[in-house]
C-alpha cells in the first residue's frame, strides 16, 4: 500500500536544469497552482460577462463572493481596509480553491507545502510592515508598546510584543499548513484500512466497511475544513492589515 | 436512614427542614430521633425518597438537554479553537527561538540568546494564546471590529 505522505510528494514535469545546486523546475505543485488559478479566472470571467441589473446565477455567484470578502474586510479594517480588497479577495480565493481542489481525488494539494502558505502569509506581512511603515512612519513602531504597562516591565513586555509579532507570519502559514496536511493523512490512512482489511479477508474482511464510513465521514468534514481555514487566513489578513491601517489605536 | 439521603444537596437538605417541621416540629435532631418517632421518620424518609427521584429526574432531563444542544455544536468548533490555539503558541515558541539563535549566530554567545529566546518565545506564546482567546470571546458579543475596539482585557486581538 502507498504510505499516506506520499500524496504531498513534489515531481518535475518539465525540467529547466539547475541554479547552483537548486533544480529549476516546472512541478506537480505549480501545475496545480496554474490550474487553481486558471479555476478562479474562468469563474470569475464567466460571472462578470454578462453583467445585468439582475444578475444570472453566475453573476449572482461573483457578486456573493465579493460582498462575503467585502463585509469581512470592511468589519475588521473598516473602510479604509478597502484599499487591501484586491489583495484579500485573491489569497482567500487562491487559499479556498487550492484547498477544494486538494479534496479531489488524486489531485495535489498546494497548500499542504508549508513553503507555500508562509510564502502567502510573507505577502501579508510584508504588505503590513511596508504599509505601515509608508503611511505612519515610526509611529507604526507604537504597535509594539502597549499602554497601562509599569515602566519598569516596559522594555520585557515590548520584546515580547515584537517577537509576538514576527510569530504571525509563522501562526499564519503553520494553521493553514497543519491542517490541510493532517487532514490529508489522516483521509488517506483511513482509506488505507479498508484496503488492509479486504486483503485480510475472512472476519476481517466484514469489518472493512466501517473505516469505509468513516473515510466518508471524513471527506465532508475536511470539505468543511478547507472552507474554514480559508475563511480564517482572510479574517487574520484583514485584522493584521488593521495594524498597518491604525496602529496603536 | 436519613443521613445518606441528606446528604445529597441543598435542595434535599431543604426538602428535610420543611419536611421535619411540618411533620414533627419537637423533633428537629435527625441523629437520636429514631426511637420516638418511627413512624414519622419512615413517613419522612419515604417522602425525602420520592422528592429525591423527582428531582433527579428533572434535573437529568434538564442536563441532557443543555448538554446535547452544545456538544454537537462545540465538538468541532472546539477541535478548530484547539488546532488554532496549538499554532499559535508553536508560532511563539519557534519566533522566539528563532531570534535568539539569530542573535546567537551574529554575537557569537552561543547558547544563551537561544536559551533566552526560547523564554521570551514562550511567554510571546502565552501572549498569542490569551490574544486569540480574547478574541473568540469578544466576537459574538461585539459586533464591532475586532481590532480597533478601545482595549478590551487582554488587549484584544491585534
Amino acid at each position: 500500500m502507498a504510505s499516506p505522505v506520499e500524496q504531498f510528494e513534489i515531481k518535475e514535469i518539465v525540467s529547466f536544469g539547475t541554479i547552483g545546486d537548486a533544480p529549476i523546475a516546472f512541478t506537480n505543485s505549480g501545475l496545480y497552482m496554474l490550474v487553481v488559478v486558471g479555476l478562479i479566472l474562468g469563474v470569475m470571467s464567466v460571472a462578470t460577462r454578462n453583467v445585468a441589473l439582475i444578475p444570472n446565477r453566475w453573476q449572482a455567484f461573483g457578486e456573493t463572493l465579493y460582498e462575503f470578502v467585502a463585509n469581512m474586510l470592511r468589519d475588521a479594517a473598516g473602510k479604509e481596509g478597502m484599499t487591501f480588497f484586491p489583495l484579500v479577495f485573491s489569497l482567500f480565493l487562491f487559499v479556498l480553491v487550492g484547498n477544494l481542489v486538494g479534496m479531489v481525488p488524486g489531485a495535489f494539494t498546494i497548500t499542504s507545502h508549508i513553503i507555500v502558505t508562509f510564502a502567502l502569509a510573507m505577502v501579508v506581512i510584508g504588505t503590513v510592515v511596508i504599509y505601515g511603515f509608508a503611511k505612519h512612519g515610526t509611529h507604526f513602531l507604537g504597535l509594539f508598546v502597549p499602554s497601562g504597562v509599569p515602566g519598569w516591565l516596559l522594555p520585557f513586555i515590548t520584546l515580547i510584543e515584537v517577537i509576538s509579532f514576527l510569530s504571525r507570519p509563522i501562526s499564519l502559514s503553520l494553521r493553514l499548513f497543519a491542517n490541510m496536511l493532517a487532514g490529508h493523512i489522516a483521509l488517506k490512512v483511513f482509506a488505507g484500512f479498508i484496503v488492509s482489511l479486504l486483503a485480510a479477508g475472512g472476519a476481517a474482511a466484514v469489518l472493512s466497511p466501517l473505516p469505509l464510513l468513516m473515510t466518508f465521514a471524513m471527506v465532508g468534514f475536511e470539505i468543511f475544513v478547507a472552507a474554514l481555514q480559508a475563511y480564517v487566513f482572510a479574517v487574520l489578513t484583514c485584522i493584521y492589515l488593521n495594524d498597518a491601517l491604525h496602529p496603536g489605536h | 436512614m436519613v443521613r445518606p439521603a441528606s446528604g445529597g444537596s441543598t435542595f434535599l437538605r431543604l426538602g428535610l427542614r420543611t419536611g421535619t417541621i411540618m411533620g414533627d416540629p419537637t423533633g428537629r435532631n435527625d441523629e437520636g430521633g429514631e426511637g420516638s418517632g418511627t413512624g414519622d421518620e419512615a413517613d419522612l424518609s419515604a417522602r425525602l425518597r420520592r422528592l429525591d427521584t423527582r428531582l433527579g429526574d428533572v434535573r437529568s432531563r434538564r442536563d441532557r438537554d443543555v448538554r446535547a444542544g452544545s456538544r454537537a455544536a462545540s465538538d468541532m468548533s472546539g477541535l478548530g479553537k484547539a488546532l488554532r490555539f496549538s499554532a499559535e503558541f508553536i508560532a511563539g515558541v519557534i519566533a522566539g527561538a528563532g531570534v535568539g539563535w539569530a542573535l546567537d549566530q551574529v554575537a557569537g554567545t552561543s547558547p544563551w540568546g537561544m536559551i533566552v529566546g526560547l523564554v521570551l518565545g514562550f511567554c510571546a506564546g502565552m501572549l498569542n494564546i490569551m490574544r486569540a482567546a480574547g478574541e473568540l470571546n469578544r466576537k459574538p458579543r461585539s459586533g464591532r471590529s475586532p481590532g480597533d475596539g478601545g482595549g478590551g482585557p487582554g488587549d484584544g486581538a491585534r
